[in-house]
């Protein structure tokens, strides 16, 4: 693939390494020291400027930011196997908030303002069938609050599928409590219309030796933020995120990861790859690694790949690792943004395939490594074909 | 019976510096069960000769034609010369990564033949290509040149020359770079398919090492972007004497390609 540096596509402008490194004008603050709070007051209305918004068009969050109301109900349907408990739970629920606290006004907009909540206990010591939740919004300017918790007992092992579609304005937060040892594997699918707003807090909490495959998968919507954090229990720890976002024409996708790696032999790995197409198509990955001084022996690479295919169209990419301690095992990441290498695209061409199909199989092959790790068969074809519909939008 | 036939042909690339002309107006006429063999020393523009024929965006053709059974190469896209017959062995294969080499060849052969080849045929029969060629059915599974050597990379190139089954092949310095016994399994595999039917062979190379198990039939000297002498395989023997030094002035000795 063809590796542009154009400095602020690229954002190394705003590319720090280790904690003492300050880029910039504005002053890049420790990980460590980020804000978090259940109260959404105990945070300003942001205006925009600040680092975690600056890349959002505030004005097409719908006030989520600022004290929007809830106006309707997004509705959650649960498919799921004999032993997997789904309950429906009010605010009170004790079990809540247990995985991580919102780190922005909007997820604790959405913490404070939901009034259900959706709790999946997963089994421990068993393998079940995978579990599918649909999310649909609200509808055409309705705005809707969420929560949704995912429990997976000690030795659990499971994948969950949770796919929001349809139209309106949500917010949420996503629980994943990852117990000793479990295995927990999500999928989460935004294949919103054309006119949703969707901004989600993950927080996932992984317990001794728990393995936790989060896969992010981001093709509808007009706004999507997603804000996946990952904190360790227990020393053991394994988490990979991965992303996979195709941007259209006037869409904005932004994908936040964080990895707090605050406990020792954990290891993490971060790969999100993304397409971009027509005027205004905008995405944005922030990839936050904090290795803290406790977390000796942490293993971690992080990974944005972004191919644009069309005129007009933005990615920033914009990978953070701090590092605490000396005492690890490795730690690295890359990020580039292109466009479709010339050389590729003639040498399958030069074996006799017409240029269209040559560049579907480049930008297949390209998001290849993210979709062979999606092991339910069905989202996977229904993935492959939501791509190939991309694609044929342009006619690439 | 096919024929290329490349007439006064000037291509220029351009560089930071400006257009520079790297083909200085290359005749060259090749028919159906003949082997050419160019050879030159580095610089001289013979790879500049393949990319040029096969449509690389970065060549630009000033003036002169090419034509393949008289149908205007160079009015046709990269991929309809393909399908027309044209194939290069590139010197540098490109990796694809997430395309299979799999996927691949059945892409390229169904464009190229017209139709999907018949699956149960198909996939023996690329397992008897690659066997012939000593390749690992492993490689079937990996990504386009992805990670491959050297020397596997150029077992592929010849690969698909055997499934591709072009009019003309042009095979750009496939010797370089590869040992002695990949050497001759290369070259039993360009042997296979000169047999198998009326087809072209232009073997260009620095060496004269390819040309003891390929026999050509003409041996062409290149030199500063032209065909500088012509002769038949004794031609061969007197560079593998003399060297190129005769056809290279000092001024030439440096110039790209």
């Amino acid at each position: 693939m063809a590796v542009t540096t154009e400095q602020q596509q690229h954002g190394l402008t705003a590319h720090s390494h280790g904690g003492a490194e300050k880029v910039g004008t504005a002053p890049v603050s420790s990980r460590a020291d980020h804000f978090t709070s259940f109260d959404v007051n105990a945070f300003e209305v942001p205006g925009g400027r600040e680092e975690i918004w600056r890349f959002t068009p505030m004005k097409r969050l719908a006030n989520l930011h600022d004290g929007a109301e809830a106006t309707g109900t997004a509705t959650v349907e649960v498919k799921a196997s004999e032993g997997v408990s789904v309950e429906t739970v009010g605010r009170d629920d004790q079990r809540l908030g247990v995985a991580g606290t919102p780190g922005d006004r909007v997820a604790a907009q959405a913490w404070t303002s939901f009034t259900e909540a959706t709790v999946i206990t997963l089994p421990g010591d068993a393998k079940v069938e995978p579990t599918v939740v649909t999310v649909t919004g609200a509808g055409v300017g309705e705005v809707a609050y969420g929560h949704l918790q995912v429990h997976a007992r000690q030795f659990a092992e499971a994948v969950v599928v949770i796919d929001h579609r349809g139209s309106g304005v949500y917010a949420d937060n996503i629980e994943f409590v990852v117990e000793d040892g479990a295995h927990l594997t999500v999928v989460a699918i935004q294949d919103w219309a054309d006119d949703a707003v969707h901004v989600s807090s993950h927080h996932a909490k992984l317990g001794r030796d728990a393995t936790f495959r989060h896969t992010v998968i981001t093709l509808g919507g007009s706004v999507v933020r997603l804000t996946p954090v990952v904190t360790y229990g227990g020393r053991g720890g394994d988490a990979e995120l991965l992303g996979l976002y195709f941007a259209d024409e006037g869409q904005h996708l932004e994908h936040r990861t964080f990895v707090d790696h605050s406990a020792s032999n954990c290891r993490s790995n971060v790969v999100y790859k993304g397409a971009l197409q027509g005027e205004g198509a905008h995405t944005v990955w922030i990839g936050d690694v904090l290795i803290r001084a406790a977390a000796e022996g942490t293993e971690t690479f992080e990974l944005n790949r972004n191919l644009v295919l069309t005129d007009g169209a933005r990615a920033d990419s914009v990978p953070n690792l701090e590092i605490e301690t000396g005492e690890i095992e490795g730690a690295g990441h890359a990020s580039a943004t292109g466009r479709f290498d010339d050389e590729q695209l003639f040498y399958l061409q030069a074996r006799g395939i017409p240029e269209d199909q040559a560049r579907r199989l480049v930008v297949r092959g390209f998001f290849h490594e993210i979709l062979l790790k999606i092991t339910v068969p069905e989202v996977r074809e229904r993935l492959e074909a939501a791509i190939e519909a991309e694609l044929e939008a342009v006619g690439v | 019976m096919a024929t290329l036939e490349i007439k006064d042909l000037h291509v220029s690339v351009n560089t930071d510096e400006g257009s520079k002309e790297i083909l200085k107006g290359v005749d060259l006429t090749i028919n159906a069960g003949e082997t050419h063999a160019i050879m030159g020393p580095n610089g001289s523009g013979k790879s500049t000769l393949s990319y040029a024929i096969a449509g690389h965006p970065k060549y630009e053709i000033t003036s002169g034609s090419v034509l393949l059974d008289g149908e205007s190469v160079l009015e046709m896209t990269v991929d309809e010369r393909a399908r027309a017959g044209l194939f290069l062995a590139m010197q540098y294969p490109v990796e694809v990564p997430g395309v299979s080499m799999s996927n691949f060849l059945r892409t390229a052969a169904t464009a190229v033949r017209g139709e999907a080849p018949k699956l149960r045929h198909w996939v023996k029969e690329v397992k008897e290509a690659m066997s012939d060629l000593d390749i690992d059915p492993a490689f079937a599974e990996r990504s386009v040149n992805e990670g491959f050597s050297g020397g596997e990379k150029k077992r592929h190139e010849i690969l698909q020359l055997g499934l591709l089954q072009p009019k003309i092949a042009i095979l750009d310095e496939t010797d370089s770079g590869l040992d002695v016994d990949a050497l001759r399994v290369v070259s039993e595999g360009v042997n296979r398919y000169k047999q198998s039917g009326e087809v072209g062979v232009m073997l260009i190379t620095h060496y004269t090492r390819i040309l003891k198990y390929i026999s050509p039939d003409f041996v062409h000297v290149f030199a500063n972007g032209r065909i500088a002498e012509s002769g038949g395989p004794e031609l061969a023997d007197k560079l593998e004497a003399e060297g190129y030094v005769k056809y290279i002035g000092k001024a030439e000795a440096a110039s790209v390609g």
